[in-house]
């Protein structure tokens, strides 16, 4: 029990780091002592997770959950919430996601972010962002998660306005940061509302004692099925999920590090996690799981094909996050959590690994964005080029890397439990992602270079910034390994499913069973899924590698669909329409110019005129002669006179 | 001065306030008003002295010499206080000096 009662340093070290980088790096100004506390701190809390990882993998399964209190936080008349963190199968596989992928990315920062004037301030975030997320993975209760679920919120808020000088797109990052803000308080609005329900129907909001009565106490399904709704309109608000995914792509306004740790690795998994958690809860209501599905499905395929057509580097990659997400929520939705855990995983690494080579790319191109205006940097940018290919056969799930397992799982899953349709959208949106992820890697790497060679000089990023891509490379790779499918594996030989198993036995237990489905047939839709990919690889390659004029004939062509396209489907706009004006137009129309001038101003002035017009009249018996005055003292006391004698 | 009955004084006292009192509401020169206030202190002085004399305590003795020296007192700093207005707006007529109004 040593190492997981020593859980909390992984919190606690983060915090230390902010706070000395917060509070003194100004001072400190040299940039490697805050880039090594910054990312000490954090790798540290790796190791501390990864020895109770080790340990926990020691013990018999049904020990492996262990809670650590550190103390009372809350007494509210009936209500106890303890600040404990939960040490067991999930929590252990999130947190070493997180220090891990998490420490790489810091260490890749301090490249990346040398000679910027705000270091101490990015590796302050930075840490602070570590904290809350592991207050978020780790925590016993719902408060807890909800701290960190409100941190990991307001990291991501400071660090999309980072640049806060800088343009983004038609306004600022500010308002980019803004946006991701707000839209996350939509989300976290429908958490706050799902935990008020938990409390009110299981009277805790401690997990172990919350899941213990969701599978034991007779419930309606209804009250289930309202529970999970809200909490997954938090969940779609932090992972990017139709109808809130807008803020996500925005979000690319920040460093890149920021984009591969918070928004692609870590903080915008959040929600696949608490669905994951709460799983007896979505398992308990299957509309709310067939919710999950749709909404995983539709995200995904959207997503992907606003993809296609993308030119900022970045903006790709978001977009493909977004997709990926969708397949996560696919995965819960048909009720093969540990799959969209293992997607989570696998996406980790090659995601941060694609975003940390875009990056690069970015390095070494001075702060060029768009992919037409690359081209060619293979020669320049050799390390870049091979772990940024690697990334990309892995998401496209290539077999043999870590992508094709947890892609296979899904899409498996999603054809057992959830019908045809539901494999054949998965499946699409697979080759779409190979299709633009090829696209991408053509336009950058390949093909004529058509920068601007007076201004900008390619070139290799440096060590610190290399080695973490050739280390996540390598994860993308074998990450994989630890979850490959029954079928080829056979029954035990699922090691990530069988890690995670105990976790979601309720669950299931409540799930319809499995349809019975050969291996054959499983064998069967991988091969289709795989040959699809593949060919769409080579027909990407084959338009922007060989002949790009195909690529502008067919957008010539559909011109229409291609503008759709391009402009996101216009779901910003119809939300400028339909939310933003009418709110703001509210807001000028009635509620400023006229509940808050005319009524509430009505009311304060009317009061303040009234005392006014009031003593207007009252004031004139003040006429300064001594004698007035005295004339009616005397007055006064010649009746008072008059009354006691009358009295008497 | 038995012979004389109480009420000859107190009646006396009563007509001196009143004239004080007249004199304060109606006169408008500053220095009378103040003459009228020392008339109607020194009515008060009368009826304190006759019930004490009448009644046989000597308190009321007293009072009356407590009331002389603050009557002086007061007479010394409301003197200086016309003297200073007359100075600033060469009147002590006080429905000229009415400053303290709306």
């Amino acid at each position: 029990m040593v190492i997981i009662n020593l859980i909390y340093l992984t919190t606690l070290l983060p915090l230390a780091g902010f706070l000395i980088n917060g509070l003194f790096g100004r001072k400190i100004k040299n940039e490697k002592i805050i880039g090594i506390i910054g990312s000490a701190a954090v790798g540290i809390s790796f190791l501390i997770v990864l020895g109770a990882f080790i340990q926990t993998l020691g013990l018999p399964t049904e020990e492996r959950s262990n809670t650590v209190e550190l103390f009372s936080w809350l007494n509210v008349g009936g209500l106890h919430i303890k600040f404990a963190y939960l040490v067991d199968q999930l929590s252990l596989t999130m947190s070493l996601i997180v220090t891990g992928v998490g420490f790489l990315i810091h260490v890749y920062s301090i490249g990346y972010m040398h000679g910027d004037k705000g270091f101490w301030r990015f590796f302050a975030y930075l840490n602070l962002f570590i904290f809350a997320m592991m207050n978020l993975v780790l925590g016993d209760n719902f408060v807890v998660l909800f701290l960190g679920w409100e941190g990991v919120g307001l990291c991501s808020y400071l660090l999309i306005g980072f640049w806060y000088d800088r343009k983004f797109e038609k306004g600022t990052t500010s308002q980019a940061a803004k946006k991701a803000f707000v839209v996350n308080r939509i989300g976290d609005f429908g958490f706050l509302l799902g935990m008020f329900l938990i409390y009110m129907t299981f009277d805790s909001l401690n997990f172990k004692e919350v899941f213990s009565r969701a599978a034991s106490f007779p419930i309606a399904e209804s009250t289930f099925g309202l529970i999970a709704l809200f909490l997954f309109i938090g969940a779609t608000g932090k992972s990017a999920q139709i109808p809130l995914f807008v803020w996500l792509p925005d979000a690319m306004a920040g460093p890149t590090p920021v984009s591969a740790l918070i928004h692609a690795a870590t903080m915008v998994t959040a929600g696949v996690y608490m669905v994951s958690r709460a799983s007896i809860i979505f398992a308990s209501a299957p509309v709310v799981m067939t919710v999950v599905a749709v909404t995983g499905l539709l995200t995904a395929i959207m997503a992907a094909s606003i993809g296609l057509v993308q030119n900022d580097i970045k903006k790709v990659l978001a977009y493909s996050t977004v997709s990926q997400l969708g397949y996560m929520f696919l995965a819960a939705g048909v009720g093969a959590f540990s799959a969209s855990i293992f997607h989570v995983m696998t996406h980790a690494f090659f995601k941060a690994l694609l975003f940390l080579g875009a990056g690069s790319v970015i390095h070494g191109m001075h702060d060029e964005q768009n992919i037409q205006k690359y081209g060619g940097l293979k020669k320049y940018m050799p390390k870049t080029y091979i772990t940024f290919f690697i990334a990309t056969l892995a998401i496209t799930g290539v077999p043999g890397l870590s992508g094709f397992f947890s892609k296979d799982e899904i899409l498996w899953s999603a054809y057992a439990n959830g019908g045809f349709v539901f494999w054949l959208i998965g499946a699409i949106t697979a080759m779409l992602t190979a299709f633009y992820m090829f696209r991408l890697v053509s336009l950058t790497f390949y093909g004529k270079e058509r920068f601007d060679h007076h201004h900008i000089h390619p070139h290799e990023s440096p060590a610190l910034m290399t080695v973490p891509l050739m280390i996540l490379a390598f994860l993308s790779v074998v990450g994989g390994y630890v979850g490959i499918p029954k079928v080829f594996a056979g029954e035990h030989g699922n090691l990530f499913e069988g890690w995670l198993e105990p976790i979601y036995a309720p669950a299931q237990a409540k799930l319809a069973t499995f349809g019975s489905h050969t291996h054959l047939e499983e064998i069967l839709l991988m091969a289709v899924s795989v040959a699809a990919v593949l060919s769409a690889i080579y027909f990407s390659l084959h338009v922007y590698r060989k002949n790009p004029q195909i690529a502008e004939n067919v957008s010539n062509k559909f011109k229409g669909f291609y503008n759709l396209l391009l402009n996101k489907y216009f779901v910003d706009e119809a939300y400028e329409a339909a939310v933003v004006q009418p709110i703001q137009k509210g807001s000028e129309k009635f509620l400023w110019k006229i509940f808050d001038v005319k009524i509430i101003d009505g009311m304060v002035n009317g009061v303040a005129s009234l005392v006014e017009s009031g003593s207007g009249f009252i004031r004139k018996i003040q006429t300064g002669v001594t004698q007035s005055y005295a004339v009616v003292m005397m007055v006064g006391i010649a009746l008072a006179l008059l009354w006691l004698i009358l009295s008497l | 001065m038995s012979s004389i009955p109480m009420e000859y004084y107190l009646i006396l006292s009563a007509f001196m306030f009143s004239v004080g009192v007249a004199g304060v509401l109606i006169r408008r020169n500053a220095i009378v008003v103040f003459m009228c206030i020392e008339l109607m202190l020194n009515s008060a002085n009368l009826t304190l002295v006759t019930f004490s004399s009448y009644l046989g305590n000597s308190i009321g003795q007293v009072f009356v010499f407590f009331v002389m020296t603050v009557a002086a007192a007061e007479a010394a700093v409301g003197l200086a206080i016309i003297i200073a207005i007359f100075r600033n707006k060469k009147t002590v007529n006080i429905d000229e000096i009415n400053i303290f109004k709306w």
